[in-house]
């Protein structure tokens, strides 16, 4: 089933190849049913997903280069399960909204898919080299798309600058995961998550090997999500990428790198997380702050939304430096939450882009009273943002600043601030000047969405506020993984007279 | 002697000689269709390399200085496969040679023969005389357009500096000969442990080694690749960049790991160096070009560096050299398809365009989107990145490198250096991508392929994506063939037997 999942989109690219090129109502029709079977089988899915259980459920494994120990490995636990269904809705949104392409639609949905594809199967493998693989293999169609199909002036820099990037962080990794692979001995090699996660757990990594692995993943994933300061292709990417593209980027793929974190990187090197996740502590403040600073100067709303969501990112990195079941969990409540809120966000950025022909703020006036919808939804977006109660970001932000409360005091602090604050600043002051106010020459000729077109809004509206009621909907189903995943982390138990000897210069 | 072994070699000088009589009774019209002949002969001689059996066990002929193992038939199989791309090109490019197309033919045949002895070569003297014939057919080749002053010049630089290089080689085998009195590989391998401190050998394996430096273009031996990749005809510089090329690693191996492999142990820390230095070199000097092929020039260069980081790997493995031997075979397996691709698309897509310039292949998505496909996928899998044959050729070079890594720490930073080359290198091959799908194009009419041609350019593709997606089969074939190394011990005491 899971198979079923990832290969549907592939194989839907494979059948668009063989489309002709001007039969784009075909291409488009495909697309959509492609990512919408595709959904209803993550729907069920996640329904079927034994709760409680920390077990990886729905395997398929087959060999796949044995002589180095490839294995294609797919599977889903708590940690995992979520994000196939987020990358699952995400596609089938960013194919809704992507009836703005009008050039060469056909190649813009064949990489769509064979990006969803790619994004699918990177967090469904189970296997190290698969995971790098099926990440690769999204990135190089987002490069594509957003060269080919992007907007604004600066897009030859944007594709320049976010594939120089991003390859350079994919390298860093790569290069982290094959010494981690070399790491055991000879025979016994292989790139099987389980198993390597097991025999680590048994025969613990060395110091030295794990005090020099590890920051090669931080940094390596960490450049893949935007960590400050190493985030700068991720604005301007982003606003010069077609919609589909930011959307399935900055909502799902981006994700990967904290999900590598998550599944790798901390497990399996248990000390080196501990000697390095001060620094990422440090650096994931540079995220929320300096970035969310960033976006409050913003006058043009993709670059706000792309700065906030270089922001957001901070949150999740301090759950997983803050290295408790708590934090971990709600970083990954993050991931999903953050991952439909960006598509949110970009999918009505487009929108409003492909109507009044750009974006910056000061262009927008009282658009609710033309747009009651889109208005609407821009204004739900911009409160899921500042993380009000009732979306899903809620819960997964307490989790993180309860998660982090123990070990990281001060950050977490300084991060509810400018969570709070900084956030609720721009994302109000953006709702402010666009959607209320008095009713702009130009904005009255925006229509309204129709119906087909607020699908894919409502679509990630109803997941946001669903998360957001009722969260144990993801964080019953991640908390038994997380415990196995961190069970054997080296957790101080803060009692008084340690953190009292702590305090002590 | 046992004939039998150099069947494949036979038939290819056969097949040159056979196309050069053939040429006394073609009508001149007709003459450009003998390429196509001898791809076809070249295909069976392919096909036929598969029925040769009983070589899993290394065969001696000539007294121990010809060996036939899965080593020398893997290197054999590939040179002959890029032949017959290369005899493909070249039937595609006979109308911008003016006389001599059948020359021209059986000159690439006499170069494929050239490097299908390198493959095979096992002592010193067949290592000089498979260089010779190979480099003194390019000579020939590289010049071949008489009239086209950039290929002319082309054609000098290399022979200035082919026999610069030839001359290292000389005086390098005369220093090995005098020092250790044999010219065998095994029976070199048997006495250079002992002789290690002997500067004399020292100085003769390192001029043999520049020799070799400048047939696969390693810094600071470089220096021909970028003006001879330019000037000459696009099939021979895409025969000088898979075949020669290839065949100046194949003999690299052999002497490094068969015939001084103590020494070269010693010598890591010099592969390293070298191998850093070309992938910089190569990568740093690409990014400022304009004309492809010079480009491709200088990105050979650094995937000849790449290359190099194996040697390295191989080199500071003493008791293993497999794994890097193998990753190097596998990388040189896809680099075969990709440059293949990149060049046959060249041919067909510049045949009415004067220049090379990037600019050239502006809009090529709209005039051909099957040239453009296959150069963009020829790009993505020179700058590896998955799903294409470079990013596993890359993957498993940097897992041999890092391997050895924790006995040699050098090895880290080649690889880091190796990670810095890589990024630069998408830089340079994303702006060829981008020229033929971002540009308007220059001309709106649509450029027809040959049918060969097409298939070739359909088999390149195929080819990449199969040695990125299913790699197992060759890596399987690559550890046969790279498991000469690790009985290397064992061979050369037969060689010693069969030699002398």
């Amino acid at each position: 089933m899971l198979t079923a999942i990832t290969t549907l989109p592939l194989l839907g690219a494979i059948a668009l190849a063989v489309v002709p090129r001007n039969y784009r109502f075909l291409a488009r029709m495909l697309t959509l049913g492609v990512t919408f079977i595709t959904l209803a089988l993550a729907v069920i899915l996640f329904l079927r997903f034994d709760t409680g259980s920390p077990d990886i459920q729905f395997v398929q494994k087959i060999a796949w280069v044995p002589s180095i120990g490839i294995n294609y490995f797919v599977g889903v636990d708590g940690i995992n399960v979520g994000l196939v269904l987020l990358a699952a809705i995400v596609s089938f949104a960013a194919a809704c909204v992507s009836w703005e392409i009008r050039t060469n639609e056909r190649d813009f949905y064949l990489l769509l898919l064979l990006m969803s594809g790619g994004i699918l199967g990177a967090f469904a493998s189970l296997d190290i080299f698969f995971l790098f693989f099926f990440h690769e293999l999204a990135l190089v169609p987002t490069f594509i798309m957003i060269g080919l199909w992007g907007r604004g002036e600066n897009r030859n820099y944007a594709t320049f600058q976010i594939t120089l990037y991003l390859s350079a962080g994919a390298l860093l990794a790569l290069v982290g995961l094959i010494a981690l692979y070399l790491q055991m001995p000879g025979e016994q090699r292989t790139f099987d998550i389980v198993t390597v996660t097991e025999f680590f757990r048994s025969n613990p990594m060395s110091q030295d090997a794990q005090r020099w692995i590890f920051p090669l993943l931080m940094f390596g994933f960490g450049i893949l999500v935007s960590l400050w300061p190493f985030h700068t292709w991720a604005p301007l990417g982003y606003a010069s990428a077609p919609t589909a593209t930011a959307m399935l980027h900055a909502g799902v793929l981006k994700k990967f790198g904290l999900y590598g974190l998550i599944r790798i990187a901390l497990p399996l090197m248990p000390q080196g997380a501990k000697e390095w996740l001060g620094v990422l502590a440090v650096l994931c403040l540079g995220n929320i702050l300096h970035s969310g600073w960033v976006a409050m100067r913003q006058r043009d709303l993709n670059l706000l939304l792309g700065n906030s969501s270089v922001a957001h990112m901070g949150f999740p990195f301090l759950g997983i430096a803050s290295l408790s079941i708590l934090g971990v969990s709600g970083a990954i409540v993050l991931m999903v939450a953050h991952g439909l809120l960006a598509a949110l966000s970009f999918g009505l950025a487009g929108y409003l882009h492909n109507h009044a022909r750009t974006l910056e703020m000061s262009e927008f006036s009282g658009l609710l009273k033309r747009l009651p919808f889109i208005g609407t939804a821009l204004i739900m977006a911009a409160f899921a943002g500042c993380g009000l109660p009732g979306f899903a970001n809620f819960p997964g932000e307490i989790m993180v600043l309860f998660g982090s409360w123990k070990q990281l005091q001060p950050y977490a602090v300084a991060a509810a601030w400018g969570a709070l604050i900084i956030s609720a600043i721009y994302m109000l002051r953006a709702v402010r000047s666009m959607v209320h106010g008095p009713l702009l020459e130009k904005c009255s000729v925006i229509p309204d969405a129709n119906t087909w077109r607020k699908v894919p809004f409502i679509l990630l509206i109803a997941a946001l506020l669903i998360l957001g009621i009722w969260p144990r909907l993801l964080t019953d189903k991640i908390r038994p993984s997380a415990e196995v995943l961190l069970s054997h982390l080296p957790r101080q138990q803060p009692t008084p007279a340690a953190e009292l000897a702590e305090m002590k210069p | 002697v046992n004939t039998s072994l150099i069947i494949l070699e036979i038939a290819v000088v056969v097949l040159a000689l056979a196309v050069l009589l053939l040429d006394l009774w073609t009508v001149p019209e007709r003459k450009r269709l003998l390429g196509y002949g001898a791809a076809a002969a070249l295909v069976l001689v392919f096909v036929f390399s598969f029925f040769i059996g009983g070589v899993d066990s290394p065969q001696y002929a000539f007294k121990g200085s010809y060996v036939l193992d899965p080593l020398a038939l893997f290197f054999k199989r590939f040179f002959l496969l890029a032949a017959v791309v290369v005899l493909l090109m070249a039937v595609e490019f006979a109308d911008r040679i003016e006389a001599g197309i059948t020359e021209f033919y059986s000159l690439i045949l006499f170069a494929l023969s050239g490097m299908m002895f390198a493959a095979s070569a096992n002592n010193f003297s067949m290592l000089f005389v498979s260089v010779e014939l190979i480099t003194v057919t390019f000579y020939v080749l590289t010049s071949f357009q008489r009239r086209h002053l950039p290929s002319l010049e082309a054609g000098l630089k290399y022979l200035v500096l082919g026999a610069l290089s030839t001359g290292f080689t000389v005086y390098g085998i005369a220093l090995v000969y005098g020092v250790t009195g044999t010219m065998n590989f095994g029976a070199l391998s048997e006495i250079s442990g002992d002789l290690a401190g002997k500067p004399l050998l020292l100085v003769g394996l390192l001029l043999v080694f520049i020799g070799l430096g400048f047939k696969i273009a390693a810094f600071p031996f470089q220096i021909w690749a970028p003006d001879v990749y330019q000037g000459s005809p696009a099939p021979v510089t895409a025969f000088l960049a898979v075949g020669s090329k290839a065949a100046g690693f194949v003999l690299l191996l052999r002497l490094l790991f068969d015939a001084v492999p103590q020494i070269t142990a010693q010598w890591t820390n010099l592969l390293v160096f070298v191998s850093a230095a070309t992938i910089l070199y190569g990568n740093l000097c690409a990014i400022p070009q304009r004309n492809v092929k010079r480009l491709l020039g200088y990105s050979s260069i650094s995937h000849a560096g790449y290359l190099l980081l194996g040697v390295a790997a191989m080199a500071a493995s003493a008791t293993n050299p497999a794994s890097g031997a193998s990753a190097i075979m596998y990388y040189l397996a896809g680099y075969l398809f990709t440059v293949l691709a990149a060049f046959a698309v060249l041919i067909v897509a510049l045949r009415h365009v004067e220049g090379e310039d990037i600019s050239t292949l502006a809009g090529l998505n709209q005039r051909s989107p099957l040239l453009a496909a296959a150069m963009a996928l020829a790009m993505i899998s020179l700058a590896g990145i998955p799903p294409l044959a470079g990013f596993f050729g890359k993957f498993l070079l940097f897992k041999a490198a890092l391997e050895q890594g924790s006995r040699f720490p050098a090895l880290y930073w080649l690889v880091g250096i190796a990670v810095v080359g890589v990024v630069i290198s998408i830089w340079y091959y994303f702006g060829i991508i981008r020229a033929m799908y971002w540009s308007t194009p220059a001309a709106s009419t649509a450029i027809p392929i040959p049918i060969l041609l097409r298939i070739a350019l359909y088999v390149s593709i195929a080819g990449m994506l199969l040695l990125g997606v299913m790699p197992e089969p060759v890596i399987k074939v690559t550890q046969r063939a790279a498991a000469v190394f690790n009985q290397q011990v064992t061979t050369g005491q037969a060689a010693v037997r069969d030699g002398l």
